[in-house]
């Protein structure tokens, strides 16, 4: 792992914390978006699902109607729609939605207003033309809303996939990489600290016994030169004393004799 | 005119692809159209084509293809990973839609087959 090329300082430290913390705060904030994405998601995945169903009924009813004007009613115009020359009626522009930072497209169908002339059902039939003509508008539009959700189902899709891939990076190996670095220069902090209190420790040992081998060796001498000291003066009391306690001595007895006899 | 906007192209049998026109969703200019009729003489060599010219071109937005259609290029469809055009399925007339077949849908109801269990 990374953490035996990290210094182990008091920076080092410091920067690592900052950087966990990042770490942590972007995590928090990704599974935020991870979360909004994931409802959008199924709110999507459910739409798409009701649409489908109602898009088969629609192609069904659209399907019928242009049986019925083409077969029954107005003769087959069939080929006739299909060769003549036209610009697109109905178009549709993309928008984009923004959901946590993923950008969506919508599809917006708009009609250019150029509404298509041909004389279709002029001979007869021309009501059920165009009601057919009405259904399959109808079934454009609900096609243009499935292919906006459909896309966006793909694009958050892969937005979701990115996101969580992130969200388990940060959980699972930045955010460990960071706390063991951290705690491993914690403990050659704390390593560091024990050895320099021991040193410590050690020093002062070392000087309480020194000091006390002086006071030692101070007081042996102290005690030798008291001893020389004392010495001479016994010597020299006893010298000058000696006739004091005899003539004390002689006072004494003639005292006490006086006071108990 | 305002020509902004992006089309929508179709891929189908000639009962899809009439209705759609009808409704104004063709596009034919002196070379190209936005669809293509699939009849029985079809060979899948030109739908490939068709398909492959119409998601290359960068004024549609979407791709409408009958389901019938789009099993016989579906190896395309598997491999296609665009966003824009999107393809879309969608029935005709003589085979009714099937949204099994749809990868679309398979994976929604997988979603939501698996939200729900």
């Amino acid at each position: 792992m990374s953490a035996q090329q990290v210094a182990p300082t008091r920076m080092a430290l410091q920067m690592y914390k900052g950087k966990l913390l990042g770490a942590k705060k972007g995590y928090e904030l990704l599974k935020k978006k991870s979360d909004a994405l994931k409802a959008r998601f199924r709110k999507i995945a459910k739409q798409i699902h009701e649409l489908k169903q109602v898009m088969r009924e629609d192609a069904a009813t659209a399907f019928f109607s242009l049986t019925q004007a083409a077969q029954y009613v107005a003769g087959d115009f069939r080929g006739k729609v299909l060769d003549t020359p036209r610009p697109a009626a109905v178009r549709c522009r993309a928008r984009t939605d923004n959901v946590a930072g993923v950008k969506l497209p919508v599809f917006e169908s708009y009609e250019t207003g150029s509404e298509a002339k041909d004389n279709i059902g002029l001979a007869g039939g021309g009501q059920k033309v165009g009601q057919c003509r009405d259904k399959y508008k109808a079934w454009v539009e609900n096609l243009i809303k499935l292919a906006s959700l459909q896309t966006s189902f793909v694009t958050m899709d892969e937005a979701l996939k990115v996101t969580n891939r992130r969200v388990n990076a940060l959980e699972n190996v930045t955010i460990p990489r960071m706390e063991g670095v951290i705690s491993y220069i914690n403990r050659e902090l704390d390593e560091l600290e024990r050895e320099d209190f021991t040193r410590l420790k050690k020093v002062v040992e070392k000087k309480r016994e020194a000091a006390a081998r002086e006071q030692a060796l101070k007081n042996e001498l102290a005690a030798a030169n008291k001893l020389l000291e004392t010495d001479e003066a016994l010597a020299a009391s006893a010298a000058v004393s000696g006739g004091d306690d005899t003539m004390l001595d002689e006072f004494d007895t003639q005292e006490q004799g006086d006071v108990y006899f | 005119m305002d020509e902004s906007g992006k089309l929508i192209a179709i891929i189908g049998d000639e009962d899809t692809v009439t209705g759609f026109l009808l409704a104004g969703v063709g596009h034919r200019t002196v070379n190209t159209t936005n669809f293509l009729v699939v009849k029985n003489d079809t060979t899948v060599s030109q739908i490939e084509d068709a398909f492959n010219r119409l998601t290359a071109r960068d004024d549609i937005a979407i791709v409408l293809i009958n389901q019938h259609v789009a099993n016989e290029i579906r190896h395309l469809l598997g491999s296609y990973s665009k966003t824009i055009p999107t393809v879309l399925e969608i029935p005709s007339k003589d085979v009714p839609y099937d949204p099994e077949q749809d990868y679309i849908m398979q994976r929604i109801n997988m979603m939501l087959g698996a939200g729900q269990s």
